[in-house]
């Protein structure tokens, strides 16, 4: 009898490179990105609710932000270095995102000929690649607006206050907001709750905490950041 | 009760394919849906067509041979239930039913409503086994085994195999069934020594054939033995442990 040897595993090459090569180590990655955009939507909106303080407090906590950790990092520099925390885990994000879509559109080349419809696929399961696509546009428009002040409206040299009213007193702009954030909002409620199962983060005696965590984190996180456009247009903020 | 019946044929893998459409009338609502089809088959023959190809073999709800994606859901509309154990009383007189097989790049079609499931054997010969010596059935007991761990390999265990998670799920992808026959064996004292490299091995066999999971948990809902989603999970976490585990340390 002819016998055959086991076929040959792939080399290890460390654990981050093991990880991506793999569909589940994939999700794995997008999960650990999506806790670092998690941190980061949440301490955004906690921040910018000084909007409803003072103008003096919403200024002084934006220079705050450049000196945070100042002397020990120059100025900036901690800023910087969570921005660039946050790039790359956007582009992991995605780059990801996209593999695995391009991998699940192939296990499937043909659809089903008759119709179908989900049985238990809520609409934000459905929708995160679009509602993914219309944050990171989003975002672009933000950075530009806000950060960068490409496309802000307030003149230049205005503070981080003015440009926030000049933007959110427009209301085409302002409804741009309010639709990207309930975007947001979506992905948010499916991918809090998801992450747990990337992570493996699955115990019965708290698995119904996972659903009410992410039904809480969205709505506290959307809440407060949809408030904002809203705020200036009804002029509670000005 | 009387039907008309789409059904997708095909006359082989590569061939293209069509809904026909059948009348099924004089129908039993106490037929299962199996046994309708073998009605429409004898007429079929007696006429001098050729019958409709389908998967079946137990007709008892427990070999995960038969396998009908039934007006778009895997196995029909009732819960918890292969096609074979589906009863046309779930039907009303006058319906239309739409019949197809599975679809996914990892079951292509053999013929009409017969798909080649093979890529499930590959997983399995992977790693879904362990490594014992034979002989003699050792003693019942001998190893002992915590009453929650034997109930969860229990519940793993109960997957047949029938690929509805694959059929059912938007990606095609084959992760309950993976994680069900991982987890079986990963939750028991037998399974241990082999547990990570098990786990890694038949990962990967399985995203050669399928797509990755987006928690959709369609896959649970069309599963005829309610295989739960959490092993799924469980199967992330070992797969994690299995490349970030020190192999010197016990």
């Amino acid at each position: 009898m002819a016998t055959t040897s086991a076929p040959a595993r792939p080399a290890r090459s460390g654990f981050l490179l093991d990880l991506y090569r793999s569909a589940l180590g994939k999700k794995y990655l997008m999960a650990v990105s999506g806790i670092v955009g998690l941190g980061y939507v949440f301490a955004h909106m906690l921040g910018n609710l000084k909007l409803y303080q003072s103008a003096e407090d919403f200024n002084a906590y934006a220079a705050f932000l450049r000196r945070l950790l100042y002397p020990i990092l120059p100025e900036s520099g901690t800023l910087n270095l969570l921005r660039l925390v946050l790039i790359a885990a956007l582009v992991v994000h995605v780059v990801s995102a996209y593999q695995l879509t391009v991998m699940n559109r192939r296990a499937r080349p043909e659809r089903y000929k008759g119709p179908r419809d989900y049985v238990v696929a809520d609409f934000a399961a459905r929708t995160m690649r679009w509602t993914g696509v219309i944050v990171l546009l989003f975002i672009g428009y933000h950075l530009a607006d806000l950060t960068l002040g490409w496309v802000n409206p307030a003149p230049s040299g205005s503070t981080p206050y003015e440009k926030v009213i000049a933007s959110f007193s427009s209301l085409p702009i302002a409804a741009f907001y309010l639709v990207a954030n309930t975007a947001l909002g979506l992905h948010l409620y499916h991918g809090v709750w998801s992450l747990f199962q990337s992570m493996g983060w699955n115990n019965r005696r708290f698995n119904h905490l996972r659903r009410s965590f992410a039904t809480g984190f969205t709505l506290v996180v959307v809440g407060g950041n949809l408030s904002f456009p809203i705020a200036v247009q009804l002029g509670i903020i000005s | 009760m009387n039907l008309t019946l789409r059904v997708w044929r095909q006359a082989g893998p590569t061939a293209p394919g069509r809904f026909e459409t059948y009348e099924a009338k004089g129908v039993s609502e106490d037929s299962s849906f199996l046994e309708m089809l073998d009605t429409v088959n004898e007429g079929l023959i007696g006429a001098g067509h050729e019958p409709i190809e389908f998967m079946h073999d137990c007709r008892e709800g427990i070999c995960g041979t038969c396998a009908l994606m039934i007006n778009g859901q895997a196995h029909g509309p009732a819960e918890r239930t292969t096609t074979c154990q589906l009863h046309m009383r779930t039907f009303s007189d006058g319906d239309e039913i739409i019949v197809e097989p599975w679809r996914a790049a990892g079951f292509p079609i053999v013929k009409d409503l017969v798909v080649d499931r093979s890529a499930f054997d590959r997983i399995i010969e992977s790693g879904g086994y362990v490594s014992v010596a034979t002989g003699s059935a050792q003693d019942a007991n001998l190893i002992p085994i915590a009453k929650d761990s034997a109930d969860i390999a229990m519940d793993a265990a109960a997957c047949i195999g029938c690929g509805a998670c694959v059929a059912a799920c938007p990606n095609g992808a084959g992760q309950l069934f993976t994680a069900a026959k991982l987890m079986h064996l990963n939750s028991l004292p037998q399974g241990q020594p082999e547990r990570y490299e098990r786990t890694v091995a038949m990962v990967e066999v399985m995203e050669e054939h399928f797509g990755s999971c987006t928690n959709y948990g369609e896959c649970e809902a069309a599963c005829p033995k309610g295989i739960s989603v959490d092993f799924i999970a469980a199967m992330n976490r070992d797969y994690r442990k299995a490349l970030s585990r020190n192999r010197r340390s016990a």
